[in-house]
């Protein structure tokens, strides 16, 4: 880190210096911090990076005087953190993870509630308010509960409690975790407003690395470590050279290709981006030549992140594969849908969660379903597992008609859910134990599954371990397992990937992609909107309906124009979402 | 950053922050079913359920009777225990018979008068009944022994001048129930039951609604804002004190003008004891809540360490002076003991001082202690 003279003249907003705490309880929520030193430049956007239990939100609650550390000193605004923590939190606007918005009170009784305990005068509220409406676009919702807002504008409202009277530092612990592209996007304006207007000084934490870009200053922590920190400029420079697009010839399918590719020797990392690969070389031999052909393209910091990451971790081996051929019996006919969705609608009330939606998926396809948050998505997966009732429409999954014969669809299904559901005091190998037997596994198939299992998803050295102490990555690992040892032709995937570190996700869609091949047919939700990018087809949603379909390339084309004429799938997303909506507000 | 609207006021901003937090309290308590229900309906519902339900007054006792002497007057007792309120007598022509009935569980007691009954009566010497009674419930058992005797004492009482003789029975007593004479079960246990719902109001409630606030991440939030923990702590304690009070004024009005429990002491007392009471039970809510910080522990334990003892430890339904000296002793750390020995006292006795005094100083007491300990406790630290 540079130390420049401007930041002599002016004092460090925020000064962590050997800041190390650790927790009595292994809690798996909450991350211990090791030798953390790092400063905050005032009026500036400094970003926490790293993946979940990296520490970052100790590290916010120990800048907030909510916690103290074992050992070094925190200076924030001039005050001690440990000494004056009141003093700190007069000046600081802090935003928790999940922030604490009184759900069953309005967006007006929220925003009132802290502008009393903020102390802001009654005549200079209403030109506060009539600001932050304009700011977040909340004006229409003032009236409405907190907890009936969407999940973006909850997060929306959360900020605006926060800066009923601008604070001198803004500290934001995952502000868009969970929130649909087009609310990130907005939230990500309101800051950069604030800092353009105010000169506010902002600390967040993301587990988005695209975000790490939109930061002027970088701390990256890995398991509370400071891994490194800088200017995004600074950790693109580390990789610079070393990155390369490689084109997607022909027929070729990108998925295998992007296997092919990051089994290949010096590749340390390939991921598929729009129509080519992306691909990180090795430090060692960036020059090496490959059977395939390669442009140099520019760094991003992921690119960075990954290579500094895949130096630390030794215990992630290349997937293996998974093979159950012996179990899938005749090869499906692949031109007969296996899910067929037909004027599909629930109804909730007289409010539509899914209105009138078609579809059909085939064996081997990998189908995603994206969306803002509460456009369907889940309720749609629901029914599809046969757990929600529908109100009107057909149907068939795995050949069955989940109205009536939900139970003998679900035998051929596997579903992983959103949030850990398995048992957390159970240990790994009684998980399994538990779901093969639910899934009318026994004896010795039962046996050799769970220990197929332990193997597949290198699960054997904490096989005896309680679920629950798993690392998120571990556990995530464990869900899919559970899901798949019944070898289903199905499986549904609903957000499998969030939180997990950057490169866990890599491995889980590389398991992903050997099970498709296979034919078995895989439905995935998520908010990486990358991601998208593995799927065969996709479906975006928004309130309740279905935008369009189609392969995740003519979903780009739908979305060009001429100012973007090559849009990402992030991009498109919200081009699309945002055309709705003009055309809804037309109409 | 010197713009209007962004200055904070200085004095008088706690008093700005306690009565946005006291706001927030509130809309949160109307807007939040299970408050109110907790608050108003689980109250009206143990009321009517103890009002009308639940009697331990024993009426109508079923009871065997065995008459061996053919004489008057042994059929002139047995007429006697018919006539009461008290008894259902069934008549057996013997002891078999009657003991099966007392197996099945079908009758309470065994009265037998023997053939030498009218014999030994006639002589004055020591007549003698045989009662037999039911002991399973051991308190019902002395219930029934206990109005046997007394149908035994009236009726010899009653022969005797009849026949203007003295005869060898009991000293004559004379007795008067004071306080409840009607000696309903009701008079008493509707007090006692004010005490259960405000330890419902005050300690579970609070418990759980501020265990919420941990378990959402509100109270996180909060923290990180100007207010002191004292504000957090104290616009609780008044939201759910004004709700206890609902609750004491609901159940004190049911009391006495559905059920015509006699209020013979002042309202003013009993609002005041009401008060130490809630202030010690709040303590306990808020103490475990900030122990716990999880809603389902905070009310389980709520439930074990103040509603059970104020259900059986507090002399609402069992008697304190016939526990054991262990149980006794531990009565004392049940605030609600102090507060049904004073409610029962107010209600059915009038302002005893020489009662009232004493228990108001340990439920004062007990709330201080409860207080300080949740005001070391809660810190602005997570940990």
């Amino acid at each position: 880190m540079e130390v420049s003279a401007k930041s002599l003249e002016h004092p460090q907003a925020v000064v962590f210096e050997t800041v190390s705490k650790s927790f009595k309880k292994a809690a798996s929520a909450v991350a211990a911090l090791h030798e953390v030193s790092f400063s905050v430049a005032p009026g500036s956007i400094t970003g926490l990076i790293g993946p979940d239990a990296a520490g970052k939100s100790t590290l916010m609650r120990l800048a907030t005087g909510l916690l103290v550390p074992d050992s070094g000193t925190i200076t924030v605004l001039g005050h001690d953190a440990v000494a004056e923590p009141l003093q700190i939190q007069t000046r600081v606007g802090y935003m928790p993870q999940r922030f604490g918005l009184y759900e069953d009170l309005t967006t007006q009784e929220n925003l009132d509630l802290y502008a009393d305990l903020q102390g802001v005068r009654p005549e200079d509220r209403p030109p506060r308010y009539d600001e932050l409406m304009r700011m977040t676009g909340l004006g229409d919702f003032r009236k409405r509960l907190a907890g009936r807002l969407s999940g973006g504008m909850k997060q929306k409202l959360g900020l605006a409690c926060t800066l009923v009277r601008y604070p001198e530092l803004l500290v934001l612990d995952e502000p868009t975790v969970g929130v649909d592209p087009l609310s990130r996007r907005e939230l990500w304006n309101i800051v950069y407003q604030l800092v353009r207007e105010q000169q506010m000084t902002v600390l967040l934490s993301t587990a988005y690395l695209d975000e790490a870009e939109n930061c002027d200053h970088i701390v990256m922590l890995y398991e509370g470590r400071v891994l490194g920190q800088g200017t995004p400029a600074d950790f693109k420079k580390k990789v610079e050279g070393r990155t390369y697009a490689a084109r997607i010839e022909g027929n070729d399918s990108k998925r295998s290709l992007q296997e092919k590719i990051s089994r290949a020797a010096g590749v340390v990392d390939a991921v598929i981006q729009g129509d080519s690969i992306r691909l990180l070389t090795d430090k060692t031999h960036p020059q090496t030549t490959f059977d395939f052909e390669i442009q140099p393209i520019l760094p991003r910091f992921e690119d960075s992140f990954i290579d500094m990451l895949s130096g630390l971790k030794t215990d992630e081996t290349t997937a293996p594969v998974p093979d159950w051929s012996d179990t899938i019996k005749k090869k499906p006919d692949l031109h007969k849908p296996v899910i067929h969705v037909q004027n599909l609608s629930r109804r909730f009330g007289d409010f539509y969660a899914v209105k009138d939606i078609s579809f059909e998926v085939y064996p081997g396809e990998i189908f995603g379903l994206l969306g803002a948050n509460g456009a369907g998505k889940s309720t749609t997966f629901r029914m599809l597992c046969g757990l929600l009732p529908v109100s009107s429409g057909t149907l068939y999954v795995a050949g069955a008609d989940l109205r009536h014969a939900a139970a003998a669809a679900r035998l051929r299904i596997g579903y992983m859910s959103q949030k850990f559901s398995l048992y957390g005091d159970l240990s790994v190998r009684q998980n399994l134990n538990f779901y093969s037997s639910a899934y009318g596994l026994q004896g010795k198939i039962q046996a050799e599954r769970i220990e197929w299992a332990l193997e597949e998803f290198g699960l054997h050295s904490m096989a005896d371990d309680n679920s629950i102490t798993l690392p998120l990555g571990f556990r995530q690992r464990l869900s899919m397992a559970c899901a798949v040892m019944h070898h289903p032709d199905i499986l549904f995937l609903d957000e499998p990937t969030s939180g997990v570190d950057p490169l866990a996700r890599r491995h889980f869609w590389s398991r992903i992609n050997t099970l498709a091949e296979q034919n078995v047919t895989i439905m995935v939700t998520t908010h990486f909107m990358e991601e998208a990018e593995y799927c065969n087809r996709l479906a975006i949603m928004a309130a309740g309906q279905i935008l369009t379909i189609g392969t995740p390339k003519e979903i780009r084309l739908q979305a060009a124009d001429r100012e973007h004429p090559d849009p990402t799938i992030e991009q498109a997303f919200i081009r699309l979402i945002e055309r709705e909506e003009s055309q809804r507000r037309t109409a | 950053m010197s713009e209007p609207g962004n200055q904070p006021i200085g004095r008088g901003g706690s008093v700005m922050r306690l009565r946005g937090l006291i706001r927030k309290e509130f809309l949160q308590i109307v807007r939040d079913p299970s408050s109110m229900a907790i608050a108003f309906l689980m109250p009206a519902i143990l009321l009517f359920l103890f009002g009308y339900g639940v009697s331990l007054d024993a009426k109508h006792i079923p009871i065997a009777l065995i008459v061996d002497d053919k004489s008057e007057i042994a059929e002139n007792f047995a007429s006697e225990l018919g006539g009461s309120d008290y008894f259902r007598p069934q008549r057996f022509l013997n002891m078999a018979q009657a003991q099966q009935q007392m197996m099945q569980g079908k009758v309470q007691a065994i009265v037998r008068l023997r053939e030498d009954f009218s014999r030994q009566i006639a002589e004055g010497s020591q007549a003698a009944v045989q009662v037999i009674v039911n002991g399973i419930d051991a308190n019902y058992g002395r219930l029934v022994l206990g109005y046997i005797q007394g149908a035994w004492a009236k009726w010899l009482e009653h022969t005797a001048q009849m026949h203007g003789q003295a005869i060898a029975g009991p000293v004559n007593i004379e007795h008067r129930i004071w306080f409840n004479a009607e000696v309903q079960s009701r008079n008493y246990l509707v007090p006692g039951l004010i005490a259960l719902i405000m330890t419902l109001i005050g300690a579970l409630l609070t418990a759980m609604v501020m265990a919420r606030e941990w378990e959402r991440g509100t109270l996180e939030a909060l923290l990180v804002t100007p207010a002191r923990v004292g504000e957090v702590l104290v616009s609780k304690l008044a939201a759910y004190y004004l709700l206890g009070v609902g609750g004491m004024l609901l159940s004190v009005g049911m009391a006495v003008f559905l059920f015509g429990v006699p209020l013979r002491g002042s309202f003013a007392v009993l609002f005041a004891a009401s008060s130490l009471f809630l202030l010690a039970a709040l303590g306990m809510g808020l103490l475990i809540s900030t122990v716990t910080r999880n809603q389902f522990v905070a009310g389980q334990t709520a439930i074990i360490v103040t509603y059970l003892p104020a259900f059986l430890l507090s002399g609402f339904i069992f008697d304190i002076a016939s526990m054991p000296w262990l149980v006794r002793g531990i009565t004392h750390v049940v605030a609600a003991r102090y507060f049904v020995a004073i409610l029962q006292t107010v209600f059915l006795a009038g302002d005893i001082w020489s009662v009232i005094l004493p228990n108001a100083a340990a439920l004062a007491a007990m709330a201080a202690i409860l207080l300080f300990l949740v005001r070391v406790k809660s810190s602005k630290r997570l940990e």
